[in-house]
């Protein structure tokens, strides 16, 4: 074995470009140089844009549509990637180096079943027949703890769980027995529980099959369970790299230490609320078409100026209650007040005075702005619709939003698509004060963004409470967020409330278990907080599913 | 699966719904239609009086809500009605017809599809390249040319000049199979051309559209050869559009032939129909009108059908 082969990858001064839509080529990844041993996982970290997902892919010679890769050396196993022609690269993809998508959903074949989808690698390579393609794939089944290995893969992706489908990328990445696996954001789609149960069976599956890895994430905490390096990235340099346990302690860039120790916002104390709810629901329960019912007899307050969030996993519930609020779905039984009075179960029976006090803001601000709308109009059009205002009053206006939501003036003019994900979120929150709203319900509003960014809108909506008075429903399964901006509490689970106080109560024992479950896995800045949590759940429960041992909901 | 049967169900109820509305639009289209059956068969010269004593003769004299229910009964029965010129059935009379143009129509489609799609996914796969413009070119230069052009241009090349193929396709009853093939190659090559680029190009457009999917990223990062990725990772997804333009395309080859019958004095329906317009022998018109119609809502119900059995959500439910 000659020096060269001794790593696994090596890549020298690689310089990744993307095209804009003037043709012009910008540099996304700048001289990036890391090495990877045989076994080892390297950590890549760091925020949206910062080249990480580039590199990832980069390693296995590849370059995303409108992306090409400049300059440098990618050397896998002593063989030269950069350069190298198509059919030598499709030879070593899925044998020799493997990608584990962040959206399994997405990245599995909706037409075809898991087991052929995981079996094609190997059989179409030529690696092995179809039935020990199939027994591999069963074996790795197993080792990723997947349910009823022997069936489990006979099922369409549409079939199963998300962190089931997650699960089963990573063994379509293992079977061919791979040197290197490169995992892009694999559990940031997942619920906290999820994320946990996934990350547990890729680390072991890792160390047993003897893997190397290049694992991407913007959650340094979540890296830090499974790296051994971690590699700090920014605008497509290096920050800083080293062992995990060294990146956590002592980080030497300013970056760095602001992403360990992200200053969260928090939210001021306040008295008790003395006046009576500024918006109710009473005993909601709703469906949608199907007959499936998502709510059962749900009631929350919220008062004048606090915070109200509401906790819970994907399909809790949490979004639907929003929905019923906003009067996007009626509900079928209950009631749901305003300022004491009854709100009219559809969004069209409501009166302009009651749908200006109540505004949304969504989780994904790509998707609420329209793309071939200025700002100005995008600002303007509530302005208009609830107080008729136009021309240079409006504009006037416009700019004052602006302003409050800390964006420059100048952005009146620009399309969605020029302002980054976190500029998008504020023009978002801008659109919502346009109307003067005396309560603004939040779903999911920080979970696209970096933690950075995120953290940025959660001291400018508490700035904003601050200074107004507004109320938010903030709706979130990330419970980081909770602690920094709730004062009240309610934790959802299966369309049912399960434990709902104060802030400083709830988050303080005795829990409900599903509350302590949620709080438990949340990933905290320490390289061993996966294998203790691990150890604590393996002494306390010997049910497999930890959701499963829940007691019924509390009526 | 009980989804997937429910909708079907729906999907032939809603089929039997157009078809009745269709049948009510065909029957007051007809009456519209200036003068009738007793004076043109009667001329110019017949006086008021015998004119009216065939009209009753023929029911003629009836009120027209009464006249479309007895219509209608007597479809349901199977029954087309009689022929108020030659009196025979109608039925006789359209069978024959309908048979020669389905003969055409299916021959083209046994070229045209099969070419289309082929072209469509060659298209594809080599998006932006020589063989992909020359294809895209070629089709759309062909779908620009009206039909009836592209016949006299291809008669006139290979009929009169080349003296390789005959011109018109005069088809009769008892000529064996491969004379009948000969006989409609001109015309099948007409159809052929004309319905190509439409379906070439939707196969094209929705198997690029799937090859922009994560999960063909992903077959890339699996080492997947370029064939495999449009074959078995694109094109399963893609079906959805492509049946249904293919069906339109199958539907306009059997409704939308009558400018090639003519060109190619083919008896079909398309023919029959257009000759009895003409005479104002209302019975054929009405039911040529509905075979095309019914041929238009089954054929298009075809196509929701496997559209949704294309998915497999639907298929495999949760």
């Amino acid at each position: 074995m000659t020096a060269a082969d001794a790593k696994v990858l090596r890549i020298a001064d690689l310089h990744v470009e993307a095209q804009d839509s003037q043709g012009q080529w910008h540099g996304i990844v700048k001289g990036v140089s890391l090495e990877l041993d045989r076994g080892e996982v390297l950590g890549l970290i760091g925020e949206s844009g910062a080249g990480k997902s580039t590199i990832g892919l980069a390693a296995m010679g590849y370059a995303r549509g409108g992306c090409r890769i400049a300059g440098g050396s990618i050397v896998a196993n002593g063989q030269e990637l950069a350069g190298a022609d198509r059919d030598e690269l499709r030879r070593l993809r899925g044998v020799r180096m493997a990608y584990v998508a962040q959206s399994a959903a997405a990245a599995f074949n909706p037409a075809h079943r898991i087991d052929r989808q995981i079996c094609e690698v190997p059989v179409s390579h030529g690696l092995m027949s179809a039935e020990q393609a199939l027994a591999t794939a069963k074996r790795l089944y197993r080792r990723l703890r997947l349910p009823d290995p022997e069936h489990f893969g006979r099922r369409f992706p549409h079939q199963v769980s998300g962190g089931q489908l997650q699960r089963a990328m990573t063994a379509m990445a293992m079977i061919c027995k791979p040197d290197l696996i490169v995992f892009d954001e694999p559990t940031t789609a997942l619920d906290v529980t999820t994320q946990i149960e996934v990350l547990a069976a890729i680390r072991e599956a890792m160390r047993g099959e003897g893997m190397a890895a290049l694992y991407i994430s913007h959650d340094l905490a979540v890296v830090a369970q499974v790296a051994d390096r971690i590699m700090v990235l920014r605008h497509g340099k290096l920050v800083e790299a080293g062992p995990a346990e060294r990146i956590l302690r002592e980080p030497a860039e300013p970056y760095t230490r602001e992403l360990v120790n992200v200053r969260r916002a928090m939210a001021p104390e306040k008295p008790e609320p003395a006046t009576p709810p500024q918006l109710e629901a009473r005993h909601v329960t709703a469906s949608y078409g199907n007959g499936i019912r998502v709510l059962r007899d749900v009631s929350i307050e919220l008062h004048r100026g606090t915070t109200l969030a509401i906790v819970g996993e994907s399909g809790s519930g949490k979004s639907t209650l929003a929905r019923v609020l906003t009067g996007l779905l009626p509900w079928e039984a209950g009631e749901c007040l305003l300022d004491g009075r009854p709100l009219a179960k559809r969004l069209k029976r409501r009166s302009k005075s009651e749908l200006r006090r109540l505004q949304m803001i969504y989780q994904m601000p790509d998707i609420a702005l329209n793309p071939r709308q200025t700002v100005r109009e995008i600002l303007g059009r509530p302005l208009e619709f609830y107080f008729g205002q136009r021309g240079a009053e409006q504009l006037r206006k416009v700019e004052g939003l602006l302003e409050m939501v800390e964006l420059p003036r100048d952005l009146v003019r620009r399309l969605p698509g020029e302002l980054s994900g976190g500029q998008k979120q504020r023009v978002c929150i801008a659109r919502a004060l346009a109307a003067e709203p005396e309560i603004v319900i939040c779903d999911e509003i920080t979970s696209a963004l970096d933690p950075l960014v995120a953290d940025g809108i959660l001291k400018l909506l508490l700035r904003i409470q601050n200074e107004s008075g507004l109320s938010y429903l903030f709706i979130t399964h990330d419970l980081a967020t909770v602690k920094a901006i709730a004062d009240e509490i309610v934790v959802m689970y299966r369309g049912e409330i399960v434990q709902r106080g104060a802030k400083r109560q709830l988050l303080s024992p005795p829990w409900h278990p599903y509350t302590e479950l949620l709080l438990s896995s949340v990933p905290e800045m320490d390289v061993r907080w996966l294998d203790r949590l691990l150890a604590a759940r393996e002494v306390s429960s010997t049910a497999p599913e930890p959701a499963a041992s829940l007691p019924a909901p509390r009526p | 699966m009980n989804g997937v049967v429910r909708l079907i169900l729906h999907r032939l109820a809603l089929g039997a719904l157009t078809l009745l509305a269709v049948s009510l639009v065909i029957f007051v289209g007809t009456e519209i239609l200036p003068g009738d059956v007793a004076e043109a068969v009667l001329g110019q010269g017949a006086t008021e009086e015998t004119v009216n004593n065939l009209r009753k003769l023929l029911g003629l004299d009836l009120p027209a809500h009464i006249r479309y229910l007895q219509w209608l009964g007597s479809l349901l029965q199977g029954d087309l009605g009689t022929s108020l010129t030659t009196g025979k059935p109608v039925i006789e009379m359209i069978a024959p017809r309908l048979e020669n143009t389905l003969f055409l129509a299916g021959t083209a489609a046994l070229v045209a599809v099969p070419l289309a799609i082929g072209l469509g996914l060659v298209a594809a796969r080599f998006q932006g390249s020589w063989l992909d413009k020359t294809i895209s070119i070629s089709t759309l230069a062909a779908i620009s040319m009206p039909e009836f052009f592209v016949g006299y241009i291809l008669i006139f090349v290979f009929a009169v000049k080349l003296r390789w193929l005959p011109s018109l396709a005069k088809l009769s009853p008892s000529m064996p199979l491969g004379d009948k093939l000969v006989l409609i190659i001109l015309p099948c090559a007409t159809l052929t051309l004309v319905v190509l680029a439409h379906m070439m190009r939707m196969t094209r457009a929705a198997v690029i559209n799937v090859m922009s999917s994560p999960y063909v990223e992903m077959a890339e990062l699996k080492g997947a050869t370029a064939s495999r990725i449009v074959m078995w990772h694109a094109l399963p997804n893609a079906l959805a559009p492509i049946i249904t333009v293919v069906v339109l395309n199958l539907a306009y080859l059997i409704v939308g032939v009558v400018v090639v019958e003519v060109v190619f004095v083919y008896p079909g329906v398309g023919q029959l129909m257009v000759d009895n317009v003409a005479k104002r022998d209302l019975p054929v018109v009405q039911a040529c009108g509905l075979v095309f119609a019914g041929t238009y809502t089954l054929l298009n119900m075809i196509a929701d059908i496997l559209s949704t059995l294309a998915n497999p959500r639907l298929r495999h439910p949760k």
